[in-house]
């Protein structure tokens, strides 16, 4: 299936700004995000669609994926 | 009216209250520039050094202002900058919240930080700076951490709670307090040249929502450290909803978040309310992500 990921902030360092990638059906955001070389406690906002998703959300064909880092300085 | 009043009537200047005669009238009656101040807003008289606000703030918002408190918890980074903007603005009663001391790494960004003030209590020099700049201005200073269990002491009587602290299992622990106890809350973050910023409501779950995926720890701040700059910027949007916040006007960040990218210059704002969409506010090359329904 075809998954399109955006990345934001630190998140396309070395990386990219948005791409489309094929995945395995069934495939859910922690796959995709530790295939990226990412780790779950980077992770902050999660998106499907542009809905609040979780690591554990499982992608259908088509679906976008946005991941921003968890920012939490002050 | 009373002789405090006709003295400080007799001596405007442009309709105005010149500052040193706020002073003097403290000294004649005994009182004090807050204590003038009040009276002065209350009877329709704006202070002089809030005329560059008049014609966005009116003199009866200007006296909201004053009689409001807001609690600035954390005064580093973004607290140095929140308390700055807070007390120029002319809100009547500061709380600042912080435990700790100034330490050579707070030099880079924290506006109350300077040699002369290492290992002093970042919550005095806060004291020291509105004391300086606005001296109507009731400034509190708690040298204590915020948690839960301090909370209600902390929080008693406040109008705003801004967030300002540094670690997301306290500002959990702050969204979960200024729920309990109804009172709005103004969040904001930052992370090198990343930053972001929501206005929570009571009732509303925003603070929650952002860190929902939070397993344990800092986030990228961790590694990235902050810059002078990324602070003042998300500080004063915080400020602005506080402004906002307490005059009951303009659009509110509220159920949204917008995220700053300084290095991309990108402003993303996240929607809370389902269904969440990012929209691109700016600056950005990417098509816009809409929700799905």
């Amino acid at each position: 299936m075809q998954i399109t990921l955006k990345l934001f902030a630190t998140f396309r360092n070395g990386r990219f700004k948005a791409a489309e990638e094929e995945f395995p059906v069934g495939t859910d955001c922690r796959t995709i995000v530790l295939g990226l070389k990412l780790t779950e406690e980077e992770i902050g906002i999660v998106l499907v669609n542009g809905r609040h998703g979780t690591l554990d959300s499982i992608l259908q064909d088509g679906d976008t994926l946005s991941l921003f880092p968890l920012v939490g300085g002050g | 009216m009373s002789e405090l009043l006709a003295f400080i009537s007799h001596q405007l200047k442009d309709g105005l209250l010149p500052w040193s005669v706020q002073v003097a009238a403290a000294v004649r009656f005994k009182s004090t520039p807050a204590a003038i101040e009040g009276l002065a807003l209350g009877n329709g008289i704006l202070p002089a050094r809030y005329q560059r606000n008049r014609n966005m703030i009116s003199v009866a918002e200007q006296q909201q202002l004053f009689q409001s408190r807001i609690a600035v918890i954390g005064c580093g980074g973004l607290g140095g900058y929140i308390i700055e903007e807070l007390a120029r603005l002319g809100v009547g009663e500061i709380i600042a919240i912080d435990p700790d001391i100034f330490e050579e790494h707070n030099l880079n960004r924290q506006l109350l930080a300077a040699p002369c003030s290492l290992g002093r209590a970042k919550v005095e020099a806060a004291q020291a700076r509105v004391n300086e700049i606005n001296p109507a201005v009731m400034i509190t200073p708690i040298k204590e951490a915020f948690c839960t269990a301090n909370s209600r002491v902390l929080l008693e009587g406040v109008t705003v709670a801004v967030d300002a602290l540094d670690s997301i299992s306290y500002r959990l622990e702050l969204a979960a307090a200024c729920t309990e106890i109804q009172i709005p809350m103004v969040h904001g973050a930052i992370a090198g040249w990343y930053g972001h910023v929501a206005t929570q409501l009571p009732g509303d779950r925003t603070v929650q929502e952002i860190y929902r995926n939070w397993v344990a720890g800092k986030g990228i701040e961790k590694d990235l450290g902050n810059p002078a700059f990324t602070p003042a910027v998300i500080a004063s949007l915080q400020v602005a909803e506080v402004c906002k916040i307490v005059l009951g006007k303009g659009e509110l960040l509220r159920q949204r978040k917008v995220s700053i990218d300084l290095l991309a210059m990108e402003f993303h704002e996240i929607l809370f309310n389902a269904p969440a969409e990012v929209i691109y506010l700016q600056g950005c090359d990417l098509e816009p992500v809409r929700a799905a329904g």
